[in-house]
């Protein structure tokens, strides 16, 4: 086994231990040792993804050399390493974009405390994507959430714990349910490995035993992570969440969080289940249809808000519609499409996050659409990378946005039956989207007349404007090449199986 | 599913205080009552797993007497996965309560509902 190998045990190591050594530093020092984290494993992820690229084929590893059935396992494939990388990248974006806002919003004794989290999630996000192991998978889920929850009430006012409890309320039932869908699973089968569960899930199948609590264990598996993932009916907790939260906070998120706990469900339903018998299941339906009522529903709330940070946060429940309608057409397309809207909406929510934040400074500190107006003139580097994440969110060729909309259009014309319900909604969400995405960036460039707020200029905010910078051209890459990107993914998906 | 809902009459016992636990959470406005769910709903997924494990007749997989023979011992993994489980369930309890002290110095109620009235009074 080559020592390449040995990178994602290396990545999630780095990020737990990174994180309990902040404890010790100083606010500055742990920000150095957060930053050069997050770009290691940046790099060892790089490193890994051509090796895999190369190779053509997944590798497992086994943690304390304990063979299959008993030892905790790590697996990384082209899926895999392509995520940790992407995840290092938006998380180090979003982190150097929110930097000089984090000192008006949390108290500099705590700022190393706010580092670890950022490691905690990190290795937790890392460990979600590549652990083999259902329980490992779960512990880590939890992780995730405590992190995620230290994230939201690191700023303390009012609003934000609450917001927390909210959370922490909506994830905790979303973790219940998946331990109670994994022990159903582990009874059924007797295994924790994924591999090994899906071989036991297939006998089971073709010997048609246990099919109500194979069923049921998919069910409540599913429902859990789509709470967490905040799919349509489970959002209520999202909005306040993601608005008050300090501004990398709600990017990383928005755009990271929810993310491993989508990548996740890919994997049990790959490796854990079984594509074809996931497909056969009537879950896939029940999917499909809250993933549309998301896709109007999150845009609807997301018209009728007055506050441009909770108006990004409904607009992320329209996009996590998106992608569990792409799960629910039970396609290999509709999955490609799924994932790349993954990424899309990762790398367009954080920037419009980072971008309202540079808007709203120009204005007071006020996030109201009234004292908005003519944002885009005061602050010109903010101004046109909100214009660009919200062309993309709407789907204007160029963009990522686009791509992914084309990806599920496509998808949608090969599955018979959902085709005109997809379609239908895809169109109906893109013109809602337009509508309240074109009317924030028609309102930052209208011409204000006298306001008593200063104007910034590229002097003023290097860093802001270089990580808006980035952001955009990420997007436009994605929007771009997207041809490499989606073959990547192809190969990902073809070697879960 | 008849006669098998009485022999496991242990796992349909977790089953129901699961869901006694769960709508607790979910559906109770004051934060220690939801906590209190919340220690329900993990500990019926624990017996769950103890009851998945149990195997009449046999002992607790500690060897004392030089009986290495698996068939005299129960499975210990859902023991061990109960505590790991429990491990997970304290850290999650423990932020649940400071976060409901920190909200009840603020608001000096434990009722989600009127903490969520105060705050649109306020707001911010």
């Amino acid at each position: 086994m080559d020592f390449i190998c040995n990178f994602p045990f290396f990545s999630i190591l780095l990020s737990l231990f990174s994180g309990t050594i902040c404890s010790i530093l100083p606010g500055k020092a742990a920000k150095i040792v957060n930053r050069v984290v997050i770009i290691t494993v940046g790099i060892l992820s790089g490193i890994l993804l051509v090796y895999l690229l190369d190779s053509g084929e997944s590798f497992v590893y086994w943690m304390g050399h304990f063979p299959a059935p008993w030892g905790n396992e790590i697996r990384a494939g082209v899926l895999e390493a392509g995520m940790a990388l992407f995840f290092c990248i938006i998380m180090y974006l979003s982190m150097a974009g929110g930097a000089h806002k984090l000192f008006d919003e949390v108290e500099e004794s705590k700022h190393n405390l706010y580092y670890i989290l950022i490691n905690l999630l990190l290795s937790s996000l890392l460990a979600l994507v590549y652990t083999n192991d259902m329980f490992t998978a779960y512990v880590f889920v939890e992780i995730n959430t405590i992190s995620a929850c230290g994230l939201i009430m690191i700023r303390q006012v009012g609003r934000t714990i609450e917001a927390a409890v909210r959370y922490m309320i909506m994830s905790l039932l979303g973790s219940g349910l998946l331990l109670f869908g994994l022990c159903i699973m582990y009874d059924l089968t007797g295994h924790l490995l994924m591999s090994n569960i899906k071989e036991s899930v297939s006998l089971l199948i073709q010997n048609g035993e246990y099919q109500i609590p194979l069923i049921v264990s998919i069910a409540l598996m599913c429902v859990g992570l789509c709470i967490k993932s905040a799919l349509f009916p489970f959002h209520a907790w999202l909005p306040d969440a993601y608005g008050y939260s300090t501004v990398s906070s709600a990017a990383i998120l928005s755009s990271l969080v929810s993310k491993g706990y989508i990548f996740l469900l890919i994997k049990i339903i790959y490796r854990v289940i079984g594509f074809d018998i996931f497909n056969s299941t009537r879950i896939i339906d029940v999917l499909f249809v809250f993933g549309l009522m998301g896709m109007i529903f999150g845009s609807l709330s997301a018209i009728k808000e007055g506050d441009i940070r909770r108006m990004i946060a409904f607009s992320s429940v329209a996009q996590i519609g998106y992608i569990y309608m792409g799960f629910g057409m039970g396609t290999q397309a509709g999955m490609v499409a799924s994932v790349f809207h993954i990424l899309s909406h990762a790398a367009t929510k954080s920037l419009l996050f980072i971008a309202a934040i540079g808007l709203t400074e120009v204005s007071g500190g006020s996030r109201k659409f009234i004292d908005l107006t003519g944002a885009g003139y005061r602050n010109k580097w903010a101004g046109v990378a909100f214009t660009a994440g919200s062309l993309s969110m709407v789907g204007v060729p160029l963009f990522s946005g686009f791509i992914s909309k084309l990806l599920f259009a496509q998808a949608a014309v090969q599955v018979e039956g959902k085709m005109l319900a997809a379609l239908i909604v895809l169109g109906i969400s893109t013109v809602l989207n337009a509508i309240y995405f074109m009317k924030t960036v028609i309102r930052i460039y209208t011409a204000a007349g006298d306001t008593p707020y200063p104007c910034i200029t590229f002097k003023d905010m290097k860093v802001h404007a270089v990580v808006l910078i980035l952001f955009v051209i990420l997007n436009v890459l994605l929007g771009v090449s997207s041809q490499p990107i989606v073959n990547m993914i192809e190969q990902g998906l073809a070697m879960f199986a | 599913m008849g006669p098998n809902l009485f022999v496991n009459y242990g796992e349909a016992v977790a089953a129901i205080l699961f869901c006694i636990g769960f709508t607790n959470l979910l559906l109770q406005t004051n934060l220690i009552k939801k906590i209190i769910g919340l220690n329900i709903m993990d500990s019926a997924i624990y017996l769950f797993l103890a009851e998945k494990g149990y195997i009449a007749g046999r002992a607790a997989p500690i060897v004392t007497n030089g009986v290495t023979s698996a068939e005299a011992y129960i499975n210990p993994i859902p023991s061990g996965l109960v505590l790991t489980g429990i491990v997970v369930s304290v850290s999650v309890s423990a932020l649940m309560l400071s976060l409901t002290i920190r909200l009840y110095v603020r608001y000096h109620t434990l009722n989600l509902d009127e903490i969520a009235a105060q705050l649109k009074k306020e707001g911010k």
